[in-house]
């Protein structure tokens, strides 16, 4: 039992299951309903699967997706790359100025996803080298693009907010004909089977942890730490892009100034309740991946409870502190000597009986 | 003629106690069977320390002597298990007992430490009256006008607005202890001040210093250069392992004796230490690794460098001598700056780590704590490092692959730890240097670099880790292997290269190595 503990209290997922666990069972208590799931027919005349669970998976897939890459960057690069929503904007803004060139079909929309994955990752690059390179804090690196990347992406389609339609596009936004699940689940799925691909076939991860918990030491032992934060930021890229492309065919156009407005806060937030140190250090993609249904869940619910949604954002981050203070190692700390204690006197009690 | 024999002899006893008063009288700091424990560790065993007036005083000492301790203790950052220190206070000794360093600089005890610790993006004049316990207003022209008076008084060229970054560090350095001295210090406290200064920087140091001495104040000066202390101290006080060896006048202590009393060997006890035997040289075998004209960014000095198979040779010196920055020249863990490298004859180009480990090198570092081990990654993660980056990024090991390594060298070395998922971070310091050897050993590495290997670990597996180099060597490994006990070193190596002041002063084989023979290389003298 101790062991069990000690081991369960020692594991990054703890903080994030146990919030996830809360949230359920509180919108359990709350509402019975709130977790059925129901298949409607859509507009499309299809029949699709609805409900506050759905929604959940669905609005988070974005923030999931880019807190990916983020989880890799901050786990190497003691720090955050705030300009994801802003380079995502410029990937968005690049998708549709490609798709609008031609006629829309399957290998435009292809190629259009390619070209902003191009964009992304040349744009994190940037941020890379003045991170692996220049040995910028990654915060003040990664302002630069958080503040001028908007603008760019106003540049990329002439200041227009143009729009996009299609039913392919609204079948990777919204429901591909015939599956009932939406396709930002999917997508969101494929993308972590293929970073959990990615990390089982080659020694990233290994190389992501050393660098991020000891510089000195991984160059000693051969690694080059420039290459590898360098490869944090390009897969950031591509999920930021990914991320971007999603939520461009969500809503059908692109508008560089509210496309994923403030996501670089949610991203990070996911990561830190995903149990990864904000300051680097061991990582965990699936914890930052639970964050950011955890934050989406949240937000969920308080519509659900009718909150203004005004007041939405303070709710969230009243939650939010507690999570975070629980997830603290000071209160860590004290909730394994508490147990210790507990365990200790069970002990104690039970020896004088074996005595006897 | 008695009378005036009388009169002479009683003239002589008065001036002879008025003498020794003013001997009391000039003692600035003494501390008494100053003893302090750590976990595990007695770091200073009735210590003795004192200090006169207008004093220049060496504190020396190898690593772990328990010089820093000492000086924690004096300003404050530790307390002290028991002892007494007393500190001149208006003509007389007081006991003092210092809770803080903020406590000691009021009582008249500044230290200036290695690295700055002023803020360098300030102007030396902020720097001078920064943090001084008067939360007063400030008078921005009087302050100016104060440090302009104190800088031409002592002579240090630098201005009062100027911004303290933008000085050399000596003159940061001086802008420290003038601080220093302006706040009334009495007891001054050079920890490792020259170590990073060149010859004339030294030199400006030195002679501020005389002028502080002039001026009555006690210094303690703690360093790793021998000249210097000859240059400059007046007396020296050494300590081995926590206990003091003894208190010398610089002129009755002649530098080998020093040494000697420093690393803790008389010289008479010398000839009875057992030579290792040369293993059987192959003259016509390439050496194993072979290095010409090698030098870095951290060792600028070049030096030439070989090792044949088999053998075990090792760099000796002082600390901060080089001999770490040599050993790094050779793995390229320093930016190669120059030389050319041979791996058995053949010429090899090696730039970076990866390059040494991908021809049979293998290097475990001086500090394992920041270089070595990965703290929060497990014993398994730790253990297949080096081979799985000599493996390639695209050839992960599986999780089955990595688990038998581990456990094969965690059984072999005998690494005691809870299971291979256990943190590393969580293990002795002893068993981590073992994770540390295995990581190594499973590379098969042809020659190994041990550096500093049996530092701050238990006596048993510093004999282990010994025997563990014999047995490899005798496999055909060759080593490099560095420690500041110089018995192990006499133990386990067939030859030895002799640093001083970062350079390659000589090399020592077989009947020539004696302690006697690397002390007086050591202090500059003919063998």
């Amino acid at each position: 039992m101790g062991n069990f503990l000690k081991k369960l209290t020692r594991s990054q997922l703890v903080i994030p299951l146990f919030s996830l666990l809360l949230l359920v069972v509180f919108n359990l208590i709350r509402d019975v309903e709130f977790f059925s799931i129901s298949i409607v027919t859509n507009n499309q005349g299809y029949p699709v699967l609805s409900g506050n669970l759905i929604s959940i998976l669905n609005g988070a897939s974005a923030i999931a997706i880019m807190s990916i890459g983020m989880t890799l960057i901050t786990s190497c690069c003691k720090g955050q790359d705030i300009s994801v929503a802003a380079v995502a904007a410029i990937a968005g803004s690049v998708f549709v100025s490609v798709l609008r060139s031609h006629e829309i079909t399957i290998p435009v929309i292809i190629l259009a996803f390619f070209y902003s994955c191009f964009v992304s990752v040349l744009f994190s690059l940037f941020n890379g080298i003045l991170v692996a390179v220049f040995k910028i804090q990654p915060m003040i690196a990664t302002l630069i693009l958080f503040s001028a990347g908007r603008s760019i992406a106003y540049w990329i389609n002439g200041g227009a907010t143009p729009t996009v339609s299609s039913p392919l596009l609204s079948a990777i936004g919204g429901f591909i004909p015939g599956i009932p699940i939406p396709t930002p689940i999917i997508i969101m799925v494929i993308f972590m089977i293929l970073i959990s691909l990615v990390l089982r076939f080659t020694t990233l991860g290994l190389y992501t942890q050393v660098v991020g918990i000891n510089e000195g030491t991984a160059h000693l032992n051969g690694i080059n730490p420039v290459w590898v934060k360098l490869t944090a930021f390009m897969i950031s890229g591509i999920s930021v892009a990914t991320a971007g492309c999603i939520t461009v065919c969500r809503i059908g156009l692109i508008n560089h100034e509210t496309l994923l407005l403030d996501a670089e806060m949610d991203v990070i937030l996911s990561v830190a309740i995903g149990g990864t140190a904000l300051s680097g250090g061991k990582f965990n993609l699936y914890g930052s991946v639970i964050g950011a249904y955890i934050i989406q869940a949240l937000t969920v619910t308080l519509y659900a409870m009718k909150v203004p949604s005004a007041a939405v954002k303070a709710y969230k981050a009243v939650v939010i502190i507690i999570i975070v203070i629980f997830s603290s190692p000071v209160v860590k700390d004290f909730v394994i000597t508490l147990y210790k204690k507990l365990f200790k006197k069970r002990v104690k009690t039970k020896i004088p009986i074996k005595a006897v | 003629m008695r009378i005036f024999r009388i009169l002479t002899s009683l003239l002589n006893q008065t001036s002879g106690i008025l003498r020794m008063v003013a001997m009391q009288n000039n003692i600035v700091l003494s501390m008494r069977n100053i003893n302090k424990s750590f976990p595990g560790v007695r770091a200073l065993q009735n210590v003795d320390f004192t200090l006169r007036k207008g004093e220049i005083h060496a504190l020396m000492g190898e690593n772990g002597a328990g010089k820093s301790t000492l000086i924690k203790i004096l300003t404050g950052v530790y307390p002290k298990d028991s002892g007494q220190i007393f500190l001149d206070t208006g003509g007389s000794l007081k006991e003092i007992s210092v809770k803080s360093p903020h406590e000691a600089q009021n009582l008249g005890i500044s230290t200036v430490y290695q690295e700055i610790t002023l803020c360098p993006n300030l102007t030396v004049a902020e720097n001078m009256f920064i943090g001084r316990g008067n939360y007063r207003l400030v008078n921005w022209r009087s302050m100016k006008k104060k440090t302009s008076e104190i800088l031409a008084k002592l002579n240090i060229p630098a201005r009062a607005t100027q911004q303290l970054g933008t000085c050399s560090i000596a003159v940061q350095q001086m802008v420290a202890i003038a601080r220093a001295v302006d706040m009334e210090c009495k007891v001054l406290i050079l920890d490792e001040p020259t170590s990073s200064l060149d010859e004339q920087e030294v030199e400006k140091l030195f002679s501020l210093m005389r002028e502080l001495k002039s001026r009555g104040v006690g210094i303690i000066f703690i360093t790793h250069f021998l000249d210097q202390v000859y240059e400059i101290s007046d007396r020296i006080t050494v300590l081995r392992n926590g206990e003091p060896v003894g208190e010398y006048e610089v002129k009755d202590l002649p530098r080998v004796q020093l040494i000697s009393k420093m690393m803790g060997k008389d010289l008479e006890d010398v000839s009875t230490l057992k030579k290792r035997k040369l293993p059987d040289e192959r003259p016509d075998a390439p050496p194993v690794y072979e290095a010409v004209g090698l030098s870095s960014t951290n060792c600028p000095n070049a030096f030439d460098f070989k090792i044949s198979k088999g053998e075990v040779n090792g760099f000796t010196g002082l600390l901060g001598s080089g001999r770490s920055e040599s050993v790094r020249a050779i793995f390229a863990a320093d930016k190669i700056t120059g030389g050319r490298m041979k791996i058995r004859g053949k010429d090899v180009k090696i730039k970076k780590p990866k390059d040494a480990m991908m021809h049979g090198v293998g290097y475990l570092p001086e500090d394992r704590k920041r270089d070595g081990i990965v703290e929060d990654l497990s014993v398994r993660e730790n253990i297949i490092l080096a081979l799985q980056v000599m493996k390639g990024f695209f050839r992960p090991f599986s999780r089955a692959e990595a688990e038998a390594f581990a456990d094969e060298y965690i059984k072999l070395l005998g690494i005691k730890t809870a299971s291979m998922d256990t943190p590393i971070k969580s293990l002795s310091g002893g068993n981590q240097q073992k994770a540390i050897l295995a990581r190594w050993l499973l590379t098969n590495p042809q020659y190994l670099i041990l550096d500093e290997p049996t530092r701050g670990i238990d006596v048993g597996t510093k004999v282990e880790i010994q025997k563990l180099i014999l047995k490899l060597a005798e496999e055909g490994v060759s080593i490099t292997f560095i420690s500041s006990e110089i018995e192990e070193m006499l133990r386990t190596c067939s030859r030895l290269i002799v640093m001083r002041d970062r350079r390659v002063v000589g090399e020592l084989k077989g009947e020539e190595m004696t302690q006697d023979n690397i002390m007086h290389m050591i202090a500059g003298e003919a063998v």
